[in-house]
């Protein structure tokens, strides 16, 4: 960020804050915020999952780079996905399921809603954005957010355009003491409920498939008229926000430097959206599903590696490929990172957030998709227990979509579909 | 560019003359050409009979097409700002087909809903405005009902494509004054119904209707078919006239208006945009090679990627009309000096495009020896026959190769790793000991190595890592040599030509085969492809006036009793 010091957390202000520091002044609880964090391909088990379960459990290589938040990561191994009769797509279905609860039948497209959407519909409400989706490389497709019917939620790839999007001309600084509705918004504000008031007159005249589509369409709307409703309201200080500089040129690609610098940029955006109340719902993916990351110089990407690299016999395991596991790890604790910078009450931005990380693959050598690598980091505020080993023991990876549905409040006793089908939270996750 | 319907258009297209003038105080120069009464302005009555008939179709605009569309409405100096939600590619399809099942995100309407906003403030701003609006305001700074309406039905016409009702008319001058108090300006008023209408599904969305229990879609439904098919644009002031007379519902009015949009030079925008989504030369942008292996390779050469094909493909089917199997063999392409230090060739221009001849039998000749097509489907640091193969199989061809078997044990392949294996053939000869990986590597492999001559980014060489490259390949049963040899092959085949017409009747009715696209229909124009000696032309000619390209789809669960008919859903 272009001189922009976002690593600074500011002190308290008491003013903002109740006497023990848990809730805004106005009464009104610190908000939990959740998130999804993907990485491609997965990792090398046995240099990642750790041996010991429960707390204190023991850091593997592949593990390394997240070790200083130990204490506030949970690592979830041994959950299985089921391809559930349809064909086992090598680098989807695993993700797909992860997030929607269904296996998918073709290589595109979401069969379901995701569970992040699900969420941000129970709680993004109040907010300008009802969730944010972004990727550190250069494809807007490379996102497993959404609602179902096929479509996905686009995922920004310019650190520059988000930065636009969330702090650009209609960004109300809650940092400012003064405030005034801009007509033009108002006017806005017309525009969009108008187009909502469509909706019946236009959904009379269409088939199943086509009213889908225009739902969607006019649930788009219907946030759009939200987000030009709170530009309206005065917004509430914020201790945490602090409105940053102007991301500096960009470079966009495959390349791990850059991409990594990329990365950066996205997660200190999202923290910033979050310290700032704009959305409580982020989705960020690292590299891609089937990773095509690069090294400068060596003529084979992330994903041929995992195929075509030789286990080393004198070490066991594939040591291109490990390199990049390495590197994805490195970037979620970079996230993480960023996330516990920003102090906030009684703790900082990641104690009242929740971060799903999690992978399409477990082997990708062999495109496994049994003990789907997944990793939870923050506390919600309270709400779940850090700092576990949990093993799944070959149950559904479901069950961790349900759980956090349900720690995020949405009322959902049962989710997926099928073989995916799960109604046991992970007990050992709540608090 | 000239916009459509306020000027006489510098195309050469017949009836694009202003109209309107709807009782307000003119604030342009009227042309003298436009002294005579204008053509009948659509009455809302044809508006109200249109916007009330079932929706038996939701096509998304494509980003070229919502482009091109904005272009032709308001004029090519109207900027276009912002960035577009991408439609899904369906599996082993086209973007044309994924557009028929597409839906709009949050932040994909948030786009579309800004990008509006700025193109209608650049419609009305006072450098715009005098061509647009036919009239002045009573009082700038407040609403002004009789203007908006004269305004909204004028533009309306072109950005639903077909009349405005008189509900609809009504609904965006109410929301132009609504947007007119907070703001205390007219033209700021009017410009926010603008960007209402452009952020409607109805201009979103190309909304295809048919009358209950009719088997046509209905001529408006008709005629953007027809003009985002031959020119990937909105239908001119000329097709809309047409549609509104009832000339689209008759064999003889519809071959005019096909022969007339087929006669253009804008045909070449809607060949473009096929061959864009058939050949998925969009994704030639994303083509990124590692600058340290191959130096020569950055962005720029990129950019000229997908015009090479493009150029080369108008040129050969528009141009020279030659048949469509000479894709694979043709010697004449264009070159730019970027591309040409690519394919090791002098381009005596330093800036621009230039024809050049390959020789006859040259591995240049045809599709197959394009770097575009070459680069794509390569890994980033070395070439992939694998990939290569599997795109002509799946994109040129028609034919699906099924997906590497999940859980597959690769661990038979880690014994050998002593072993240097120079070329890719002899590495993907390991694959093919095992009968699981080689079932589909000899789908793939075979038509992929003979174009082993050519590098990550197209460049040619003789050998790899020391070792001299073996091109010989297989297809159809038979043998082959080198990238000419392969494209020999494919121009006396059947399955590119069979394939290629499969694609354009799904282009252009937005549907597969496995949902709805008439099969005989298909097997139809196939035959009638070869027996016209594959001219692209005719191949467009014949599905466009075929009566299935204005066929209305069976659609289950539309409410048609609300709409009080009592026909019920058609089959």
């Amino acid at each position: 960020m272009n001189g922009a010091a976002v690593t600074v957390a500011l002190p308290a202000l008491d003013c903002f804050l109740n006497d023990s520091g848990t809730a805004w002044a106005s009464g009104a609880a610190l908000p939990v915020r959740f998130g999804t964090w993907f990485w491609g391909l997965g990792v090398t088990e046995d240099r990642w999952k750790p041996t010991k379960v429960g707390s204190n459990y023991d850091i593997g290589p592949e593990l390394k780079p997240v070790e200083a938040y130990k204490d506030r990561i949970s690592i979830l191994s041994g959950f299985d996905v089921q391809a559930d009769g349809k064909p086992a797509l090598p680098h989807f279905t695993g993700a797909i399921v992860a997030r929607t609860g269904t296996a998918p039948s073709a290589p595109t497209g979401l069969p379901a809603p995701s569970f992040d959407v699900l969420i941000a519909d129970q709680i993004g409400g109040s907010n300008r954005f009802r969730s944010l989706d972004v990727t550190s490389v250069k494809d807007p497709n490379n996102s497993i957010s959404g609602r179902g019917a096929g479509s996905l939620n686009p995922a920004e790839i310019s650190p520059a355009a988000v930065y636009a999007r969330l702090f650009g001309p209609e960004f109300a600084d809650p940092t400012k003491a003064d405030f005034k509705p801009d007509p033009m918004v108002m006017a806005r504000r017309s525009v969009l409920s108008a187009i909502g008031e469509e909706r019946k007159a236009l959904e009379q005249l269409v088939g199943v498939s086509d009213r889908e589509k225009l739902d969607q369409y006019f649930t788009a709307v219907r946030q759009a008229e939200q987000q030009v409703e709170i530009q309206l309201r005065k917004p509430d200080p914020l201790e945490a926000c602090r409105v940053p500089g102007q991301p500096g040129p960009e470079e966009i690609g495959n390349q791990i430097e850059v991409v990594m610098a990329n990365h950066k940029l996205m997660v200190e955006l999202m923290a910033m959206a979050v310290a700032c109340n704009q959305t409580r719902v982020f989705n960020v993916s690292f590299n891609q599903l089937q990773s095509a990351l690069t090294r400068l110089g060596k003529t084979t990407a992330h994903h041929q590696l995992t195929h075509e690299e030789e286990v080393d016999p004198d070490v066991g395991y594939q040591p291109g490929s490990t390199w990049f596991v390495e590197r994805c790890m490195e970037a979620f604790g970079q996230f993480i990172g960023v996330l516990a910078s920003f102090k906030e009450g009684d703790g900082t931005l990641l104690d009242h957030s929740i971060v799903l990380a999690h992978s399409e693959t477990n082997y990708a050598k062999f495109h496994t998709i049994d003990g789907l690598p997944m990793m939870i980091a923050g506390r919600g505020g309270g709400r779940i227990k850090s700092g576990l080993h949990i093993a799944g023991g070959g149950t559904p990876a479901t069950r961790v979509g349900l759980t956090l549905q349900q720690v995020m409040g949405v009322p959902v006793d049962a989710w997926g579909t099928g073989a995916n089908r799960t109604d046991k939270p992970v007990s050992e996750l709540l608090a | 560019m000239t916009p459509m319907g306020w000027r006489v258009a510098s195309r050469g297209l017949a009836g694009a003359i202003l109209i309107g003038l709807l009782g307000c105080t003119t604030t342009q120069q009227t042309p003298a050409s436009q002294a005579a009464k204008p053509p009948a302005l659509a009455s809302t009555a044809a508006g109200d009979a249109a916007a009330s008939r079932p929706v038996v179709g939701l096509r998304r605009l494509t980003e070229s097409q919502y482009r091109n569309t904005i272009a032709d409405i308001f004029g090519d100096d109207i900027q276009v700002r912002g960035r577009f939600e991408q439609i899904q590619r369906p599996d082993q399809g086209l973007v044309a087909v994924g557009a028929s099942g597409s839906a709009i995100s949050a932040a994909g309407f948030e786009q579309y809903e800004q990008m509006g906003r700025g193109v209608a403030a650049q419609v009305l701003d006072p450098a715009h405005r005098t061509l647009f609006l036919p009239c002045a305001p009573r009082d700038p700074a407040r609403a002004d009902a009789d203007c908006a309406r004269a305004f909204f039905q004028k533009i309306g016409r072109y950005v639903f494509r077909r009349p405005l009702s008189a509900n609809e008319l009504t609904f965006y001058v109410q929301v132009a004054e609504r947007a007119t108090e907070p703001t205390g300006d007219f033209h700021t008023g009017l410009s926010l119904g603008l960007s209402a209408m452009l952020s409607s599904p109805r201009f979103l969305y190309r909304m295809e209707r048919a009358e209950a229990g009719a088997r046509e879609l209905d001529a408006w439904s008709k005629a953007s078919r027809l003009s985002y098919l031959l020119w990937n644009t909105t239908p001119d002031e000329a097709l809309l006239d047409a549609s509104g007379r009832g000339d689209l519902d008759t064999p003889q009015g519809l071959a005019r208006e096909v022969d007339r949009l087929l006669a253009s030079p804008r045909l070449e925008n809607g060949l473009r945009a096929f061959f864009t989504d058939f050949m998925l030369l969009d994704r030639t942008q994303s083509v990124a090679k590692d600058p340290v292996v191959y130096p020569r390779f950055d962005q720029l050469v990129v950019k000229d990627l997908s015009e090479q094909t493009l150029r080369t493909l108008a040129d050969l089917l528009l141009v020279q009309e030659r048949p469509y199997p000479e894709v694979f063999t043709a010697q004449r392409t264009f070159l730019t000096r970027r591309l040409g230090v690519i394919y090791d060739v002098p381009v005596s221009s330093p800036t621009g495009w230039e024809a050049y001849e390959f020789d006859a039998g040259d591995d240049r000749a045809g599709l197959l020896g394009q770097a575009g097509f070459l680069a794509l489907y390569s890994h980033e640091g070395r070439s992939s026959p694998t990939l290569r193969g599997k795109a002509i199989r799946e994109v040129l061809l028609c034919q699906p190769v099924p997906p590497p078997p999940g859980n597959v044990d690769f661990s038979g392949f880690n014994d050998s790793g002593s072993v240097v294996l120079k070329t890719a053939r002899e590495r993907l000869n390991r694959h093919n000991t095992d009968p699981v990986c080689a079932g589909c590597h000899r789908i793939t492999d075979p038509l992929g190595l003979p174009l082993e001559r050519f590098d990550s980014t197209g460049a040619f060489r003789n050998n790899e890592n020391g070792a001299k490259i073996d091109v010989s390949g297989t297809y159809e049963g038979q043998a082959l040599e080198g990238a000419s040899g392969m494209g020999l092959r494919l121009s006396k085949s059947r399955s590119p030509t069979d394939c290629v017409s499969r694609r354009l009747a799904e282009y252009a009715t937005g549907r597969e085969q496995e949902h709805g696209l008439p099969t005989a229909w298909v097997a139809a124009l196939q035959e009638r492809f070869a027996a016209d000696g594959f001219r692209y032309r005719a191949l467009l000619r014949d599905i466009a006036t075929s009566p299935e390209f204005g066929a209305a789809p069976a659609l289950p669960g539309l409410k048609t009793a609300a709409m009080g008919t009592s026909q019920g859903v058609r089959q």
